[in-house]
């Protein structure tokens, strides 16, 4: 807690977690090992449980069954102040009728801790923040970023060895959002915390995470730092959640030949399998080429850097269920193409997944 | 004039004939009539200048009045305020039965005062009133609450509590619901305890409620006098005589308008007072949000 001033990052683990609201599961089974000085990110669509496990782990909720482990003890039991975390809220939750060093001290005053180390801490955080022409305003007198600021200043004078944030970007602008999240990192990097961050928002976790925990529906979908995720994703949910645009997942059909994209005839993905399975093929893997999959471009939209194609399997006129199946390619440069234009997709056999249709697993029999 | 102007003052004439016969040319007449003397008979009002002023100096029943209305009010403006607030507190928490516990605090302001007065006749009736049944086993005598001169006051006190605090408890409810539980989260993980968090947060953040309360508690001390109508008439020997019920004696029992007058603009400048120190002192000291 308070002795030692800890100023490096504890393990957090979590052991079958299970968050029971009536019926109805918040979280069913969670199991999840952050390491030391981490920083990891809790990512999923609303509704999977991210912030119940969050407040969990702060003890502001109570898991139903499961243990929460923090530095190694079991703190399952124990009231949110005793156990080393310091939390940032979405809301940010700061005190209107204080100034911001009141704020930024109000835990250290309800902690007593001497006036001259709480004048130390608030010092340094203020200095890594940079917010010292601010300490005199109410937050109601700050802007989005500054009580931003002010949040992160609490969680840093508590000098706890885990941090945990809620969604704490979400109610910045884009432009301050990305500054931050560089800020954020490099804060956690330098403190050397464990850092716990929850977010919907698939950037972040890639932008900023050792390790991503991808949350669906109360479970673990997938725990994987976000280079393993992005090239390795266990399920058709993580393939359809990580990237920009998320990979494009196409039904098949099985052939003489073997398997192909249900519409076309070639290229033949891969030999027949015993199960319906779905070809999962990243935007960015494919290009414009003379061979491929033949693809009805219905609009191009030029982004800058890159153009996004999208496009529905099959050329216009042929048979089948040509037109219904619709994939986005991701090509470099700028890219003007009619829409309506038909045109070929290459891409290398080594950048296909494939998922169990009914399960939604990744296939990976040979 | 512009046909505009005529128009709104059209919509505004009826409220404006109301406010004025109702409000502003009896509050005028007041004044003027605290200048002069009590028309009788054949003898019209004759003007004094402060004569009616200087008589109330020497009244001892006024002094009488004011001192009994002070302890009145020093007694149920903090009483009703604090067990608004702790009644609040209590039924904003999670606990069994929380609406019914919620309807039973607030039931007395529902009723009407004169009915309270009745409730509390029967609380405060000699040998068979709720109070002399429940001493009754601890020893206690037959005590006469509304006639004993040092008993009397308290009294009334009690009932004007009773009927207030339910009433306060609702805003300081709705203020307390309003305030966002996160602060109370951040608090918790900041090691704070709850009578920290409440001396620093919750209590700060009610203050804009609580002056609202205060300046209506200020106000009812002055204004609730209906219980004194009912239960003791002012009396024992004017122990339960307060400012606006001495008013009501000179002004309709006596028909002594000039001193009614006179008392009602004293009692006026020194409402006016209050509310001036309350907002001036307490109110730039509040946060706002």
């Amino acid at each position: 807690m308070e002795s030692g001033s800890t100023e490096h990052g504890a393990e957090v683990r979590l052991s079958n977690v299970t968050r029971l609201w009536g019926a109805t599961a918040a979280l069913a089974g969670v199991s999840l090992h952050v390491r030391a000085g981490t920083f990891c990110v809790l990512l999923g669509p609303s509704g999977c449980g991210k912030t119940t496990c969050l407040r969990i782990v702060a003890g502001l909720d109570h898991a139903t069954s499961g243990t929460v482990e923090i530095g190694g003890r079991d703190v399952t039991a124990l009231p949110p102040a005793a156990r080393g975390v310091s939390m940032v809220f979405q809301s940010y939750a700061l005190f209107p009728h204080l100034s911001v060093a009141e704020n930024i001290m109000f835990g250290l005053k309800a902690r007593s801790v001497p006036a001259g180390e709480r004048a130390k801490r608030l010092d340094r955080a203020v200095e890594i923040l940079g917010i010292g022409h601010l300490l005199a305003r109410r937050p109601g007198q700050l802007s989005g970023g500054q009580q931003q600021r002010v949040a992160l200043g609490r969680a840093i004078v508590a000098e706890a060895p885990v941090c945990l944030m809620d969604e704490p970007l979400s109610n910045l602008d884009a432009q301050l959002r990305a500054e931050m999240r560089r800020e954020l990192l490099a804060l956690q990097r330098r403190l050397g915390i464990t850092m716990l961050y929850v977010t919907h928002d698939q950037t972040e976790a890639m932008g900023m995470a050792d390790q991503v925990v991808l949350l669906r529906d109360g479970r673990i979908e997938q725990d994987a730092a976000p280079a393993d995720m992005y090239a390795v994703p266990e399920t058709r949910f993580a393939a359809s959640f990580i990237g920009t645009p998320p990979m494009n997942l196409l039904p098949t059909t099985a052939t003489s030949a073997g398997l192909v994209v249900t519409g076309t005839e070639t290229p033949v993905l891969r030999p027949t399998a015993s199960r319906p399975l779905l070809a999962g093929i990243r935007p960015e893997a494919l290009r414009p080429a003379e061979t491929g999959l033949p693809v009805t471009v219905s609009h191009a939209e030029y982004l800058g850097a890159d153009t996004i194609l999208a496009c529905s399997i099959g050329s216009v006129g042929s048979v089948g269920s040509a037109g219904d199946t619709r994939l986005l390619a991701r090509v470099p440069g700028r890219v003007s193409m009619p829409d309506g234009t038909p045109i070929r997709l290459a891409f290398d056999p080594a950048d296909l997944h494939f998922f169990d249709a009914d399960t939604g697993h990744r296939f990976t029999a040979a | 004039m512009r046909k505009e102007t005529l128009q709104a003052w059209a919509l505004i004439l009826p409220a404006l004939l109301l406010l004025v016969a109702f409000t502003h040319w009896p509050a005028v007449a007041t004044l003027v009539d605290s200048f002069y003397t009590t028309p009788k008979g054949s003898r019209p009002p004759r003007f004094v200048g402060l004569e009616n002023f200087t008589d109330l100096w020497t009244d001892p029943v006024f002094w009488r009045a004011m001192h009994n209305n002070a302890i009145y009010a020093i007694a149920t403006i903090p009483i009703s305020i604090v067990l608004a607030l702790a009644m609040a507190l209590a039924v904003n928490t999670a606990i069994p039965g929380r609406a019914l516990v919620r309807m039973a605090y607030f039931t007395p302001t529902m009723l009407p005062m004169i009915a309270v007065a009745n409730i509390w006749l029967f609380f405060f009736t000699p040998d068979y009133g709720l109070f002399d049944q429940i001493l009754a086993p601890f020893g206690g005598g037959r005590h006469n609450w509304l006639g004993d001169t040092a008993t009397a006051l308290p009294a009334m006190i009690a009932v004007a509590v009773w009927k207030e605090a339910g009433f306060f408890m609702l805003f300081f409810l709705a203020a307390l619901q309003a305030m966002p539980p996160d602060l109370k989260e951040a608090a918790n993980l900041e090691g704070s305890s709850r009578w920290n968090f409440f001396r620093r947060v919750t209590l700060p953040l009610l203050m804009p409620t609580t002056l609202f309360v205060l300046v209506n508690a200020v106000i009812n001390a002055f204004r609730l006098v209906d219980h004194v109508v009912v239960m003791t008439r002012g009396g024992p020997d004017n122990a339960t005589t307060l400012l606006l019920y001495y008013i009501y004696e000179a002004g309709f029992r006596f028909w002594d308008t000039a001193l009614a007058s006179t008392l009602t603009v004293v009692l006026l400048i020194l409402l006016g007072l209050l509310a001036w120190l309350q907002f001036g002192v307490l109110g730039k000291r509040i946060h706002y949000r």
